[in-house]
């Protein structure tokens, strides 16, 4: 089918560097967004700049704005969006470096200041194995594990593109999947942390980040038990 | 302004393996990791089926086992030596990584849950035994979250976004590397005591291939220009499920839990390649088998791909016939939820990319290039050896698929990819910290940064007349078909040629973006030429080895030729010329013989 993309250009180094291309490309209805994107960087114009890995959902390269809603580009075929005109432009509320990259480390920031990590200082069974841990237990924090720090949520909020101090959903996502899992035990830091300024009760529930997240994870749920442990500081 | 580093140890990549290097000198070294990606971007994210480890959680199982079955499914051109150290450590290694918070799923008693993987037996019976421990089937993603977010909690130094373009020797030691930095297109120059190459694989000079556009082989291009030969190219295994046309992983762990493969008569022609052990026979094997399906006119609609079954009916109807059973004895029954939860995120890959829900309809497969059993040499604790004598390069190591240790011969088992990442990874690391802890900061060459440039201007200063991206589209077309699943003198020899004279056009090229700011352009015609010596070795290694082994299939040689073949491969490149020399496998407790599943 012939399609029309838009790609929405920033080129620094250029006197103009703001610009939106168009591209008139004949494609399969079942080719990815990133086919298209592949296809004009290596025959069409090869100054355009995005990242992209995997292409098939799991690296989290190549989350941007398509047809004015994030999603990863890997991740969404032509057919998908119901339309020949195409628009494609970086995710908002981080800075634009080249075309569709932005700075990620104002994201990466936020998500280092949760404690995303494993905490546990107990001594190690005595055998040397593993920690038991129940398939329930397991099961509590299994949505979240699945993050794959593609910034689509966060920069999809309208929390973070206002005030830029929330520390967004996919950060409270990270501390939810280490909050919750029965084997941490760093979950009243975390708590702490996100009961600041910067944290959960930031979150005015839009929905945004849960439509946009590539994984299908439940992020404004996620957010809520968080908050919710907060207000009775039980962890259940 | 090239800026200048100073670590003790610098690691390239930032997956599986890079990580856990990382982690393991970090404490008794300064150690940088360096990605071409944001490290938790890495290829390793991608695995899905589990890592194979006799932990004996729901039956018997040893880690001799285990041994046995790596080294059969290597048909025997695995060093039995490292495979012995990898499948005893593999059980510390899992029991480390749930240690460090890895999410595996859990039997009902709270233990790591295990699956049957393909090639995994019990010795005694022979039959599909459950070794892989797993985590729905995005263990890799679980592997690269845990180790990436200890670094993190570890304070390790990443450069992201950092393009590796050079090895730095001196006198024969490693010195650092040369990398660019892509937001601003500045080189920089690391100096280090040790280099631990951990940059993944090559599949991208296949047309069809589960791996990501990263895996260029930039690791062994850049150790091939210093010197140090690749081992075993010519294997490359081709996984037997990929999404058809798009080539993504479609984990045997479908199998594992009871997935059928059937042509289009509706025949489960597995039964005729391998009767015992039918869909969990090694990669290899099947990939063979799908592929003679689809020669002989069995392939589905004649659209090259074969169907994966993984509806509960059809998994309970076989389940039945094959009298398989659960721990207990119980017979093994499904319903649609339980295979959902144990596939995600394959249900996931299904619906998005091919309208199809796989528990109400199969899937369409096809072989898709998947993994470099070959690479950098190295002994098991991932010192680069240079020479049959085994010879090592002080400082250099490389670790994960971009090395060659050898543990996976001419094919690799299901799993052990992330075992190789995690054990390999981690001894790389220690012994990487104790080699700096007793050695001085090397010089630097004069003028470290001049082959990078030389390169780099080579790309921007080419004529024009030929695009990259056509280039690399030729060269992928003509490797699957010639450098394929199965192999034949005339196509590898047509292959070789080809490969020239894609060589002589890549000499055309020219870089058009001339911004210095993420400057993809340069970086992906750069990993371009890569993939071009990549791909003249693997074809110039395969057409010297006359016999089938393994992921190796020579229509014109199909027997294995143990007695002038069990040996690997070294090839060196120099001057566009590939030279290839031998060096005997390591035969400790198994001698060969005859490979049946």
């Amino acid at each position: 089918m012939e399609i029309t993309l838009k790609i929405a250009r920033y080129l620094p180094e250029e006197e103009n560097p703001r610009r939106m291309d168009t591209f008139k490309l004949d494609v399969d209805p079942s080719e990815r967004i990133l086919d298209l994107l592949e296809l004009v960087r290596g025959f069409f114009d090869e100054t355009l700049g995005f990242r992209r890995s995997c292409a098939h959902g799991v690296c989290g390269s190549d989350a941007m704005r398509i047809n004015g809603k994030n999603a990863l580009a890997c991740k969404l075929l032509v057919k998908d969006l119901g339309t020949a005109e195409i628009t494609i432009e970086p995710v908002l509320g981080l800075r634009v470096i080249k075309d569709l990259i932005v700075d990620m480390e104002p994201f990466f920031e936020n998500y280092r200041s949760v404690l995303p990590y494993f905490i546990n200082d107990e001594p190690l069974p005595a055998d040397g194995k593993e920690r038991l841990q129940s398939p329930q237990e397991r099961e509590r924090f299994d949505d979240t594990t699945k993050c794959i720090l593609c910034a689509a949520c966060t920069t999809a909020c309208p929390v973070f593109w206002s005030d830029g101090k929330y520390v967004g959903p996919a950060a409270i996502v990270n501390a939810h999947r280490y909050i919750f899992d029965s084997r941490d035990q760093a979950a009243a830091e975390r708590l702490k942390i996100l009961s600041g300024q910067a944290g959960a009760f930031r979150c005015r529930t839009a929905f945004n980040c849960t439509e946009a997240c590539p994984r299908d994870i439940k992020i404004t749920q996620a957010i809520g038990e968080v908050k919710r442990a907060m207000l009775s500081g039980k962890l259940d | 302004m090239t800026q200048t580093h100073q670590f003790d140890i610098v690691v390239v990549g930032g997956g599986g393996s890079g990580l856990m290097a990382a982690m393991n000198a970090s404490g008794h070294a300064r150690v940088a990791v360096l990605s071409k990606l944001y490290a938790m971007r890495s290829h390793t994210g991608a695995a899905q089926g589990g890592i194979g480890a006799a932990l004996g959680n729901l039956e018997e199982d040893h880690a001799e086992w285990h041994t046995y079955d790596t080294v059969k499914g290597s048909d025997y051109l695995g060093d039995q030596d490292a495979i012995e150290f990898m499948c005893e450590e593999a059980i510390q290694a899992v029991y480390d990584l749930e240690h460090m918070g890895l999410p595996f799923s859990r039997t009902p008693d709270g233990r790591i849950a295990q699956r049957p993987f393909g090639g995994h037996t019990n010795k005694v019976t022979g039959k599909p035994i459950r070794r892989s421990c797993y985590a729905a089937d995005r263990t890799g993603h679980m592997i690269l979250q845990t180790l990436y977010a200890q670094c993190v909690k570890n304070k390790i130094n990443f450069f992201d976004e950092f393009q590796v373009l050079d090895l730095l020797m001196k006198n024969g030691v490693a010195a650092g590397v040369v990398a660019v930095e892509l937001a601003t297109g500045e080189l920089h120059v690391f100096q280090s005591k040790a280099v631990i190459f951990a940059t993944g694989g090559h599949g991208r000079i296949w047309e069809i291939t589960s791996n990501a556009y990263a895996y260029t082989g930039d690791g062994v291009a850049i150790t091939m220009r210093q010197g140090i030969p690749a081992e075993d190219m010519e294997f490359f295994q081709f996984h037997p499920t990929g999404i058809y046309k798009l080539g993504i992983l479609i984990t045997e762990a479908v199998r594992g839990e009871g997935g059928i493969l059937f042509n289009n008569k509706g025949e489960r022609f597995m039964e005729r390649y391998a009767p015992h052990v039918k869909e969990l026979a090694s990669r290899d094997v099947i990939s063979r088998a799908i592929l003679s399906e689809i020669k002989a006119g069995n392939d589905i609609n004649g659209q090259r791909y074969v169907y994966l079954d993984a509806r509960p009916e059809t998994i309970n109807k076989y389940a039945e016939i094959d009298g398989r059973t659960r721990p207990d004895g119980s017979p093994y029954r499904v319903t649609a939820e339980e295979i959902l939860s144990k596939i995600p995120d394959i249900a996931d890959f299904c619906r998005t990319y091919l309208g199809v829900d796989p528990v109400k309809q199969p899937m369409p497969v096809q072989p898709t290039a998947h993994y470099a059993m070959g690479g950098i040499p190295t002994d098991y604790f991932g010192r680069v050896v240079v020479d049959d004598k085994n010879t090592i390069v002080p400082g250099l190591y490389a670790v994960g698929e971009c090395a060659c240790v050898s543990v996976h011969g001419a094919n690799r088992l299901g799993t052990n990819s992330l075992v190789d990442l995690i054990v390999f990874g981690k001894h790389a690391g220690i012994n990487a910290a104790e080699y700096v802890a007793g050695a001085d900061m090397p010089a630097l060459p004069d003028d470290p940064t001049a082959y990078t440039r030389q390169q780099v201007s080579t790309l921007q200063n080419g004529d024009g007349k030929e695009k990259g991206a056509q280039i690399g589209q030729d060269l992928r077309r003509m490797m699957f078909e010639d450098v394929g699943i199965f192999r034949t003198e005339q196509g590898l020899s047509n292959a070789v040629q080809q490969v020239q004279q894609l060589r002589e056009r890549y000499k055309h090229v020219r870089v058009a973006d001339k911004g210095k700011t993420f400057n993809m352009d340069l970086l992906y015609n750069w990993e371009l030429g890569n993939m071009l010596d990549l791909a003249l070795v693997t074809a110039v290694s395969a057409e010297a080895r006359t016999e089938s082994r393994g992921a190796h299939a020579r229509e014109d040689y199909p027997q294995r030729d143990d007695v002038n073949w069990l040996k690997h491969t070294l090839a060196c490149f120099k001057d566009g010329q590939v030279n290839l020399s031998y060096k005997p496998v390591k035969i400790t407790k198994y001698l060969p013989k005859e490979r049946v599943y």
